[in-house]
């Protein structure tokens, strides 16, 4: 995911203005043009390039303690009370996994991979059991992380299309990512194709105004390839950088719905060549085994390149992508920890495998 | 990922056949089934293991009846013990009180409470009640305009709530509006927020402290994992909720975090929410959801959702037809459309049980949207007489028509004959249909035979 923000700034930021058409009803939010400028707030540092990954496992924990109590402290209690693997350890070892919500089937192989070493005498230090399992839990996350190899396009935009089922966090979460290309100096267009939700297009568009970057959008009830199709137009002689699209969130049974979506990513790769170059999908933490279900359909309709885990500021694990990357070869690159506009970090699976292990009370 | 959970569990039974009584050993096997089915449907891990011992209890002993297999028998007992713990009848909102009444909406991020809000709100107009949206939620961008743009479109008073008011405030602000205008029933929107956040926690209970709500609902998605109960538990804890309504039942999530809120909360599920529209909302119906949750296909939901999609007044015009036997080719595209609308084939045979298994199987034609998508087209490319009276498309006729749809004479062919097939069928059925309403009663059915396999 850092090759997102490999790409050398552009000149010619400043795109010139005439001479290019406007729809009559396409609603642009224009920002001021040295919007640009990187905003840099406190320590933040301004590109996630170079950040040190503990640095950002320990705001990651401060963040979460902050609602959560502090929970580190908690960590080794299962398996530092013991001396010895048990049946009971084993049994508390199934609950710890099953409650993260990696699902029964993953949990009992787990578990009963554990149990087998035990019987081999392989096994006996709990600890070394839990470095074990999180060594196995990551090894799938990484399957599937394959390594920064999504460059950014030589010429033209960065095209993402952010996609999901409702209300998982995925406009919430483009406002996020749109800033932190931002502060990495890049020029970014966001285009409202939730033309079905209440109040999409304004929450869409309140998101644009926090971070100064515009908003391309059309009425409610308006065809959403339509409005891809005009904020592409749009974004064609003005040099954007990277483009971000929201789409309606949809249940991933919906056929029409689903139809839809593949509509609006035809649109795409016939404006811009080799576009989207990012289909996103984001996941919310809380949900359970249905997210490998959401996964495969999505992934049949249009190609998923890329998962966004949201809301795991809450007490829920998330243990689902675990499956979801055993099962799709799909990387994970960002995790939500929260409503605002900072509260995106990149996803670390050695980190996310010991957070699977935290334990409460 | 798993058959369905009585062919498992006919599996482990297997050699167990006829008499005597299931012994120990029995029900340990299958509850072990019955254990990774709850599992994987989501509920929770401690609810779980606890509605296992309990059905352990119940099961022993049970002597075999020759008529059912073993398998049947203890998926009965997994079953009523489901539908036990789910609630038995519905239980109605609670309006109660001086004043006017307060529903208080209350969830995590993303629940659905706004739209909820709206779907309620829709539903007390049908009631004859006078609602008044209250939007409190004052931190999501633009999340008071998107409650206002649903009473808009419903014709239902809003309050001019904004994002510099304190919730607490806007809440009793609303209900003085509220009283001086007539309107009997608030809903409150709130913000969603993390049960941990106990700030936010804090000012729902001023809320609730501030208007004394006769309803607090907890709404909750349907695809929720196992933090289902760990969420609903602090939320009853702080406020009391007096139910919960789960959306985005519409899905294909298992929806486990039912059981899980039901056995955390001991609150009623009173709503379901099935769609982003606003009239989207049913009652909960215990029976429906266990069998859901323990995969044996869903073939109520699945009757009702025919039923919805087939418009009545259609549907009566269609049994119309086959009565006088003028059932036309144009009638065979309005069924194949809506046979569209209700979900894909696959989706919707996935929803009957033992279908589900035939769908899998390797040699079954996989009917595939594309199929229909070409039946559609080579019927649109039919004239309306040729519609209206299929034996006029002769050999030529179909030529043209194979052309025109960009399909083969064997397509055309083909969808001619799944029609007199119909036809056909549409005849011998004839005989058994009283006045039409096997198609257009809106009356609940029974259980279908094959349910309890
Ligand atoms: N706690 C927390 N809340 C989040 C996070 N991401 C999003 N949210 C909240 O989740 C709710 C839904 O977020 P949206 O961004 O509107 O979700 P969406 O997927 O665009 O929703 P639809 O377009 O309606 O399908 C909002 O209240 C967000 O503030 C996160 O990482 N943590
Ligand atoms: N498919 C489906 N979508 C639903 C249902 N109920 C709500 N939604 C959708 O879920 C998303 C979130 O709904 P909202 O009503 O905004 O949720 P909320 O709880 O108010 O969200 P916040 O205020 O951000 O916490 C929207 O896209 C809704 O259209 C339902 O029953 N089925
Ligand atoms: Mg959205
Ligand atoms: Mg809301």
């Amino acid at each position: 995911m850092l090759g997102w923000f490999k790409k050398k700034i552009s000149p010619e930021l400043q795109a010139e203005e005439e001479d290019v058409r406007d729809g009559d009803d396409v609603s642009v939010v224009e920002v001021a043009e040295d919007s640009a400028e990187p905003q840099d707030e406190e320590a933040e540092p301004t590109s996630i390039l170079h950040e040190d990954v503990g640095v950002l496992f320990k705001r990651l924990t401060r963040k979460m303690a902050k609602t959560r109590g502090s929970m580190v402290a908690k960590v080794d209690e299962l398996f530092l009370g013991k001396k010895v693997i048990d049946p009971e350890l084993l049994d508390d070892l199934e609950e710890i996994l099953i409650t993260a919500d990696l699902g029964a089937v993953t949990t009992m192989e787990l578990v009963d991979d554990a149990r087998a070493k035990l019987a081999r005498n392989e096994l006996s230090d709990p600890l070394v059991l839990r470095k074990t399992l999180q060594e196995k839990i990551t090894e799938y996350l990484v399957g599937s992380d394959k390594p920064a190899e999504l460059v950014m396009p030589a010429e033209g935009p960065f095209v993402i299309m952010v996609v999901g089922v409702n209300g998982v966090g995925k406009t919430t979460s483009i406002g996020k990512i749109a800033n932190k290309f931002v502060n990495d100096g890049q020029k970014v267009l966001l285009i409202a194709a939730d033309t079905f939700r209440a109040a999409a297009v304004e929450q869409l568009k309140i998101w644009g105004e926090r971070i100064n970057v515009p908003v391309i959008s059309q009425d409610t009830g308006a065809d959403p390839s339509a409005v891809v199709f005009d904020g592409l137009e749009y974004a064609e002689k003005r040099n954007f950088d990277v483009i971000i699209i929201d789409t309606a969130g949809r249940l991933h049974t919906k056929v029409n719905l689903m139809e839809e979506l593949k509509k609006i990513n035809r649109v795409i790769g016939k404006k811009i060549a080799g576009g989207p170059h990012e289909v996103m999908l984001v996941i919310d933490a809380t949900t359970g085994q249905n997210g490998i279900a959401q996964t495969r359909a999505f992934s049949e309709t249009v190609k998923v390149t890329g998962l966004t885990l949201t809301k795991l500021d809450g007490t829920a694990k998330g243990g689902i992508v675990v499956n979801i990357c055993r099962e799709f070869d799909i990387p994970i690159r960002f995790i939500g920890i929260g409503e605002q506009v900072d509260d995106l970090r990149d996803f670390d699976p050695v980190e996310f495998a010991e957070a699977l292990f935290f334990v409460e009370k | 990922m798993f058959d369905n959970l009585s062919d498992r569990l006919n599996n482990v039974f297997r050699d167990l056949r006829g008499h005597g009584t299931l012994s120990e050993k029995n029900i340990q096997d299958a509850l072990k089934e019955v254990r990774m089915a709850l599992l994987e449907a989501d509920v929770n891990f401690k609810v779980v293991k606890e509605f296992i011992a309990t059905v352990q209890e119940k099961a022993v002993g049970t002597e075999v009846v020759q008529s059912i297999s073993p398998g049947q028998q203890v998926v009965k007992v997994v079953h009523d013990e489901l539908v036990n713990l789910l609630g038995g009848e519905s239980v109605a909102l609670d309006f109660t009180g001086k004043g006017p009444a307060v529903i208080l909406m209350v969830g995590l991020q993303g629940s659905g409470k706004t739209t909820t809000s709206g779907k309620l709100a829709k539903l007390l107009i049908k009631q004859g009640r006078r609602p008044y949206l209250v939007p409190a939620d004052v931190y999501r961008p633009a999340a008071i305009k998107q409650l206002t743009v649903l009473g808009e479109s419903l014709g239902v008073p809003v309050h001019p709530s904004t994002t510099d008011q304190n919730p607490v405030t806007i809440a009793k602000n609303a209900m003085l509006v509220a009283e001086k205008s007539g309107y009997d029933t608030l809903i409150i929107d709130t913000a969603g927020r993390l049960h941990v956040d106990e700030e936010l926690m804090g000012e729902l209970q001023n809320i609730r402290q501030a208007v004394n709500p006769s309803e607090i609902l907890f709404v909750a998605d349907a695809m929720t994992g196992q933090d289902a109960v760990t969420v609903a538990h602090k939320f009853n804890q702080d406020l009391e909720i007096t139910g919960v309504v789960l959306s985005k039942m519409e899905g294909d999530a298992r929806g486990g975090a039912a059981l899980s809120i039901k056995k955390v909360t001991g609150k009623p599920i009173k709503l379901v929410g099935t769609g982003e529209d606003l009239d989207a909302i049913e009652v909960f119906h215990p029976d429906r959801v266990a069998s859901r949750i323990l995969g044996m296909g869903d073939i109520l939901t699945l009757i009702e959702k025919a039923e919805e999609v087939v418009d009545k007044k259609d549907a009566e015009k269609i049994a119309q037809k086959i009565r006088k036997n003028s059932f036309t080719l144009e009638d065979f595209l309005g069924q194949i459309q809506q046979i569209r609308k209700m979900g894909s084939l696959e989706q919707i045979m996935g929803m009957i049980p033992g279908l589900n298994k035939m769908a899998k199987m390797q040699d079954m034609p996989k009917p595939d949207e594309k199929e229909l998508g070409k039946v559609e087209a080579i019927i649109r490319s039919m004239t309306l007489k040729e519609r209206a009276k299929h034996r006029l498309i002769d050999a030529s006729r179909r030529k043209r028509i194979a052309a025109g749809s960009g399909t083969s004479v064997q397509d055309v062919n083909k969808v001619i004959k799944s029609y007199t097939e119909m036809l056909k069928m549409m005849q011998k059925m004839k005989g058994k249909m009283g006045g039409g309403k096997a198609i257009a009663g809106k009356k609940r059915r029974k259980r279908p035979k094959g349910l309890m396999r």
